[in-house]
């Protein structure tokens, strides 16, 4: 291996003289890991905003009353906080993951469209941009929530709709992109040798996600479009004095939604899978059965959807339908769960960060999927639907779940991406600090749902303060634990421990067989057949 | 390895040149982006589907939006449902809607006339529409409008009233366990709409 090494490193040497500097560099850039990194940031830079939206819902819901913001506006930060969350932070910071770590893990040179690749990166901060700049109008933000249902978003909104819509088509024309990438990359770029069952569990579940991206982002785009000509233009897709439907909305939105949701997952569910066998000096426990599973997770997602509408009057059967469809769901992530105990079992653990986080994403994860089993119940739902339990549920999945795998695979790949060891201290600092913090933070929320207490409300009755003055505390706490990671990284990037081209015993893949920094282009000769056996994750 | 051979090699794998991975490449795209297309018109394509389903399925409360026949053979007497009518208006139209009765128990079969009043207490003559709904939504297509105001626009000059007649029965082979219908006319102002 050590020969390969050497010989990347005079690779890179030689291509760094082609390399644009400055600002210019980023922006014609059609490299890989420069548009994997540009994704990151632009994706955390999204967290720290779509977070800072939050410390101010949870410092107004600190106490009872009506205190630092005005009930409209409080709308508009729990739309952008959900919206930023789930298309500004989570989504990019996957794409960021499957630019850097595809090519690598495929033994390509790069990905399969690099043009449109910088293109898919460049539009999004416009996208944001124009959904932040809405709060510096007239008309306010998006206030409808981030589900904007007909009619809050068209009869009643307060103007900031076509703002909205045209943010939302820009996020979805990238996300396309992107996905269209991942897939034609995955298909045509994997190094001569490698099947598709000898893909990393990694590669697979963002093929599945890429795949799904390409099913619903056009329907989120056909839904904001009828919105648009809805409020706009005369239409009456939703309007029931024009013989058009509100429920129907909810019907589509959930059609792209629910998918979504698994769009935001399934991409963590590889991470974990490629970082807990590594600490566990164990293959994979379960290869198959694993891309069996995500592959039945997406497609039972396109039939599961109308549970987050149980309340909306539908028939006893269509209740039944979709109750079963979405209690299915857990036996293909049971199946995940297990998977990952199993590999976890008589395993020489050690627990590195990248472990740490790993292991609080499968117990924690675990405690909202239970929660999302109970939700999935249609007649407890009635009780649950709308209220904390649901914002306990899902952030749960998509704080503890996705963004927790995201900051193990951070600092898994960050020796990688950086050529130096984090701060290990300091990571550590970062982990035990969110995870108490999140626990702090969204634990409670389970308890105020059951009592009762209405999600997306800038006030609540009296007996729930005591609750909420500890769930702003924790949101507090874990807001300041994620600025310890922006440090970690910094500190990282500048400098550090030097990275050996392996520095995790456990772990296997190509990445690893490529020197530390990753060099500017890798595999732009195929690696040999060799290491793509040794990269396999099936147990032997 | 020389330079030469190391970009001839990136170009092999990185399709810049015209081989046959890029051809490869352009295949797939194309084959994405009909999907993209795709799934772009089935979501405009729900909404007719949803239509039709809802029709055949009696989802969502939907009743009859054209006149029906009187059709039914007897009088279930045996049996009484109640039904319920409430009203509701939109956002922006400053009319008194009311039922004239609040709730009336019909036998299966039987046909009933009730009356709805409407004023336009606006300084302005307005047209209005009333969209009916049924709950629960399984009984609608049990729910006949012989006539109803529902199937016309109201136009109502600025401070008239008028009293506006529903005829209807309730089908004999509604479900045993519904026993309560509720109808629900919600009132829109379609002033700009229609003119």
């Amino acid at each position: 291996m050590t020969t390969d090494v050497i010989e990347q490193d005079s690779h890179d040497e030689h291509h760094d003289e082609h390399k644009m500097t400055g600002i210019k560099r980023w922006l014609y850039t059609t490299n890989h890991k420069d548009i994997g990194t540009l994704y990151l940031w632009f994706a955390f830079i999204m967290f720290l905003t779509g977070g800072a939206l939050a410390m101010v819902i949870r410092a107004e819901l600190f106490q009872p009353g009506l205190q630092i913001v005005e009930p409209d506006f409080f709308n508009q930060l729990t739309t952008v906080h959900g919206l930023i969350m789930v298309f500004g932070a989570i989504m990019p910071a996957f794409t960021g993951f499957a630019n850097w770590m595809l090519p690598m893990m495929l033994g390509a040179p790069d990905m399969a469209l690099p043009r449109m690749n910088n293109w898919s990166f460049w539009i999004l901060p416009f996208a944001f941009a124009i959904l932040l700049g809405s709060f510096f109008m007239e008309s306010g933000a998006p206030n409808f929530g981030w589900t904007f249902y007909a009619p809050l978003s068209t009869t009643y909104s307060n103007g900031s709709t076509a703002f909205f819509v045209f943010a939302v088509h820009i996020m979805g024309i990238s996300s396309i992109m992107g996905a269209i990438n991942i897939v034609v990359t995955i298909m045509n770029m994997r190094a001569p040798g490698m099947t598709y069952m000898k893909m990393p569990l990694f590669v697979w579940t963002f093929f599945i996600t890429a795949y799904l991206l390409i099913a619903v982002m056009p329907v989120l785009a056909g839904v904001v479009t009828m919105l648009l000509t809805d409020t706009y233009f005369g239409t009456s897709f939703f309007d029931a004095a024009g013989g058009g439907d509100p429920v129907m909305f909810q019907h589509i939105f959930w059609f792209f939604g629910h998918p979504e949701v698994y769009i935001m997952i399934l991409p963590a569910f590889g991470i974990v899978s490629t970082i807990i066998p590594a600490f566990s000096r164990k293959r994979l426990f379960g290869y198959s059965s694993m891309v069996y599973a995500t592959s039945s997770i997406a497609l039972l997602s396109f039939i599961v959807w109308a549970h987050h509408m149980f309340t909306t009057g539908m028939p006893l059967f269509g209740e039944l339908f979709f109750m079963y469809c979405t209690m299915l769901i857990a036996v293909p992530t049971g199946v995940k769960v297990f998977n990952w105990v199993a590999t976890m079992w008589r395993g020489s653990l050690s627990f590195e960060t990248p472990m740490l986080f790993s292991i609080a994403f499968v117990i924690l994860f675990t405690i909202g999927g239970f929660s999302g089993l109970m939700l999935a119940m249609t007649p407890v739902d009635f009780q649950y639907h709308d209220t904390y339990f649901v914002v306990a549920h899902f952030h749960y999945v998509l704080v503890t779940g996705s963004l927790f795998s995201i900051y193990a695979g951070a600092y898994f790949w960050l020796p990688k991406w950086t050529g130096h060891m984090y701060n290990d201290s300091l990571s550590k600092w970062h982990f035990w600090c969110s995870l108490i913090s999140v626990n702090l933070l969204f634990f409670p929320m389970h308890f105020l749902g059951l009592a009762g207490m209405p999600r997306r409300i800038p006030d609540y009755a009296l007996q729930f303060a005591d609750f909420n003055k500890w769930v702003s505390i924790g949101g507090f706490a874990f807001g300041l634990s994620q600025l310890i990671f922006l440090a970690v990284v910094i500190k990282c990037i500048r400098g550090g421990e030097k990275a050996p081209a392996k520095p995790w015993d456990g772990a296997i893949g190509l990445e690893w067989t490529v020197a530390s920094p990753a060099p500017y282009h890798t595999f732009s000769t195929p690696p040999p057949q060799q290491d793509i056996d040794n990269a396999n994750q099936h147990e032997h | 390895m020389s330079t030469d051979e190391h970009k001839a090699n990136i170009n092999k794998n990185t399709n810049t040149d015209t081989g046959i991975s890029i051809s490869n490449n352009n295949k797939t795209v194309k084959k994405l982006l009909l999907v993209v297309i795709a799934m772009f018109g089935f979501g405009f394509a729900l909404v007719p589907l949803y239509d039709v389903f809802c029709d055949i399925t009696g989802l969502n409360g939907k009743t009859n939006s054209t006149a029906v026949a009187y059709t039914a053979s007897s009088v279930d007497e045996s049996r009484t449902v109640r039904v319920q009518f409430i009203t509701r208006n939109a956002k922006g139209i400053p009319w008194a809607f009311e039922p004239v009765i609040n709730e009336i128990d019909v036998h299966p079969g039987e046909m009933k006339l009730v009356s709805f009043y409407a004023k336009n207490n606006a300084t302005h003559d307005i047209i209005g529409q009333a969209v009916p709904s049924v709950s629960p939504g399984l009984a609608a297509n049990y729910f006949h409008k012989i006539e109803c105001f529902c199937f016309t626009q109201q136009p109502l000059a600025a401070g008239k009233d008028v009293e506006m007649s529903l005829q209807f029965y309730v089908d004999l082979e509604l479900p045993t366990d519904i026993k309560t219908l509720t109808l629900s006319y919600t009132l829109y102002d379609i002033t700009e709409k229609s003119s």
